[in-house]
């Protein structure tokens, strides 16, 4: 009996293994060929539509997918320049992609509006960019199938693109809008009738703290109402905070300065500053230049508020609304000179600074809780419950969809990310 | 009178309230024109509240200058700046000689608005901005003293993502890297996150409210 080496099994081993790589390599390289070469049945459902839910100038193709939906074959979409509408070859291409590409999942279409089963493939042309689609004309478009150099056509497709006047993609938006509108009317009727807890806000209750010390000490309350316009809610909420806070300033006769950065805005400030100071029964006292323009430039407007803080020293600086970069220059100038400092923004990434450097911050929604704290007035405070129930409800949702995910990941199932994916176009 | 200074406001407050809250969901032409046009007549109404603005300004500093109050001679150099800015920007360039309707460059010389724009206002700018770094540093000292258990916890998590937001900090601290990441991106992500789920709440809360005229004192207060 002859005993084989070691090493003479070895190189028969090595040659099992190349003659094996060598077929699969023939098997592959006939397959790839023959995919490369051979044309390919076109997909039979090719439907073109109108574009939904768009301002028109745009048209969506379907089609089912194919066994052949590798990278290596390709789809082309197709416009007819209008010469010749029933010959696809003499189309214009208007796109090329893998065609493993380009399925609805992909899209962004909800599932209250997709136009066909997830696994279809979808193009939507847009006009623009090389394609032309006036809406009100018909277009002739097709899908080729490329494989290497083989071409093969669909039949030709019509659709007319038109402008929609709603947009159902977005429907969701509107009833969760609606829903929240609902929520917040019904807490107004119950806090009419009946009385709602508010939390403590400590920033809010300093207020009066802030302008009794501006008092005692003769000195001005200086008030900014941020770096937007009056199209923005947080200056809005700013310009609504003002008017306490000028009632008060004007009961105890304690001056106020409130430099702005927007003319608009300080206009609209000086009637609440009117108004507040007529409601606290002294219409004397109120300054018509108490609320005065600086500039719109970011940094000009900082450098100027400095100034009238180093020289007036104002014992109470409110900053209230949207702040970017000129908030840590502003609070930290305040606080050298040693006034009581009350902030309130919604621009999270300035909270930072203005925890840091204020005595009392408003984090975000507490900005627009302000009004309500400081007024108690039963509308004011439902709505804050209205806010409250719709945070339950959007934490609640996150909840079940954080258990659900999570069920998913572990038990390896299926089923709750249908679940989670409508949580996810709903949203 | 009191139907044009309350009734009147709340009518259009209410009306274009609902036709831009719907216009949000109308992707029509028509709709995108609407909302071109309107944000022209925004930009048409914010120059001539400009003018208001420029007013206010200057009879603040000129009350300043007349009374003779603590710095009135900054008042002054207002003055004269916004003097020299508006005739260089409105078109006469003073080291040229000759009107160049506010351009900054003639044939590569550089105009008297273009020299005040170039050599006045961006250093000062870049001057205020980079004033920043040192207020950080004051702001960080102040807040980062260890005195309570939230001022500590602070410190560490700064520290932390200090160093693992450079590259030599995180070669002397190989860990920092990844957990300020965390930090960030876990901790700090869902706290903001939670804010602006409030915030947005807020918002859309207010919006109501002025749409539907529950929130009037935007208008100057009363409830009349």
């Amino acid at each position: 009996m002859k005993r084989e080496s070691p090493g003479v099994k070895g190189q028969h081993d090595w040659s099992v293994f190349v003659n094996v790589l060598l077929v699969c390599g023939l098997l592959v390289g006939s397959s790839s060929r023959s995919l490369a070469q051979e044309p390919l049945p076109p997909p039979k459902d090719f439907r073109v539509f109108d574009t939904p839910s768009d301002g028109g100038g745009s048209l969506t193709g379907i089609w089912p997918p194919a066994p052949y939906d590798l990278k290596e074959v390709r789809y082309q979409v197709l416009l007819s320049d209008g010469r010749d509408t029933s010959e696809p070859s003499t189309f214009k291409i208007v796109a090329e992609f893998p065609a493993n590409t380009h399925y609805i999942r992909e899209s962004k279409w909800p599932w209250w509006t997709r136009p066909a089963e997830r696994e279809q493939h979808q193009f939507t042309l847009k006009h623009g960019k090389g394609v032309e689609l006036k809406d009100g004309t018909a277009y002739h478009v097709a899908l080729a199938v490329v494989s290497g150099d083989a071409r093969t056509f669909t039949t030709v497709a019509q659709a007319t693109p038109e402008p929609n006047w709603m947009n159902w993609n977005q429907i969701n938006n509107l009833f969760l809008a609606l829903l929240f509108g609902g929520i917040v009317f019904y807490a107004i009727s119950v806090a009419k009738k009946r009385e709602i807890f508010l939390r403590r806000i400590p920033g809010l209750d300093a207020v009066d703290e802030a302008i009794g010390r501006s008092t005692e000490l003769g000195k001005p309350v200086l008030y900014l109402t941020g770096a937007h316009d009056m199209s923005d809610p947080s200056t809005i909420a700013a310009a609504v905070i003002l008017g306490r806070v000028a009632k008060r300033a004007a009961a105890y006769e304690t001056d106020l300065l409130v430099p702005h950065r927007d003319p608009i805005t300080m206009a609209v400030c000086q009637e609440i500053t009117k108004q507040a100071y007529l409601e606290a029964g002294k219409p004397d006292l109120f300054k018509e230049d108490a609320n005065f323009f600086i500039t719109t430039d970011q940094f000009s407007y900082t450098a100027a508020v400095d100034g009238i803080m180093l020289r007036k020293k104002p014992a109470a600086n409110f900053f209230m609304g949207a702040y970017f970069a000129e908030s840590l220059l502003l609070t930290e100038t305040g606080a050298s000179t040693g006034a009581i400092q009350i902030a309130g923004t919604d621009s999270d990434h300035q909270l930072p600074f203005f925890v840091t450097t204020c005595d009392y911050t408003l984090i975000g929604e507490e900005l627009y809780a302000a009004s309500a704290y400081l007024s108690r007035e039963p509308i004011q405070v439902g709505t804050l419950r209205g806010q409250d129930i719709g945070k339950a409800l959007i934490l609640g949702v996150l909840t079940v969809g954080t258990v659900l995910a999570t069920a998913g990941a572990l038990l390896d199932a299926q089923w709750p990310q249908l679940f989670l994916d409508v949580f996810k176009d709903v949203k | 009178m009191i139907f044009l200074r309350r009734q009147m406001p709340l009518l259009i407050t209410l009306v274009t309230g609902l036709i831009f809250a719907a216009q949000y969901y109308v992707p029509h032409p028509a709709s995108e024109q609407l909302l071109t046009s309107v944000t022209k007549w925004l930009q048409i109404i914010g120059g001539f509240a400009l003018v208001l603005g420029v007013s206010s300004l200057f009879h603040v500093h000129a009350v300043k200058i007349r009374r003779k109050e603590a710095g009135w001679g900054y008042s002054v150099v207002l003055y004269v700046g916004m003097f020299i800015t508006i005739v260089a920007g409105l078109g006469y360039s003073f080291n040229l000689g000759q009107w160049v309707s506010g351009k900054e460059q003639i044939n590569g010389a550089m105009t008297t608005f273009g020299w005040i724009y170039s050599y006045m206002m961006v250093p000062l700018q870049g001057t205020m901005f980079a004033i920043l770094a040192f207020f950080i540093a004051s702001a960080a000292y102040r807040s980062f003293r260890a005195r309570s258990r939230e001022a500590a916890v602070l410190l560490v998590a700064a520290v932390i993502v200090m160093m693992g937001r450079v590259p030599l900090g995180e070669y002397v601290l190989p860990l920092s890297g990844d957990v300020s990441q965390w930090i960030l991106n876990v901790l700090n992500a869902s706290v903001r996150r939670a804010i602006l789920i409030g915030v947005s709440l807020g918002v859309v809360a207010l919006s109501f409210k002025i749409i539907f005229g529950l929130e009037r004192s935007y208008l100057g207060g009363g409830k009349e």
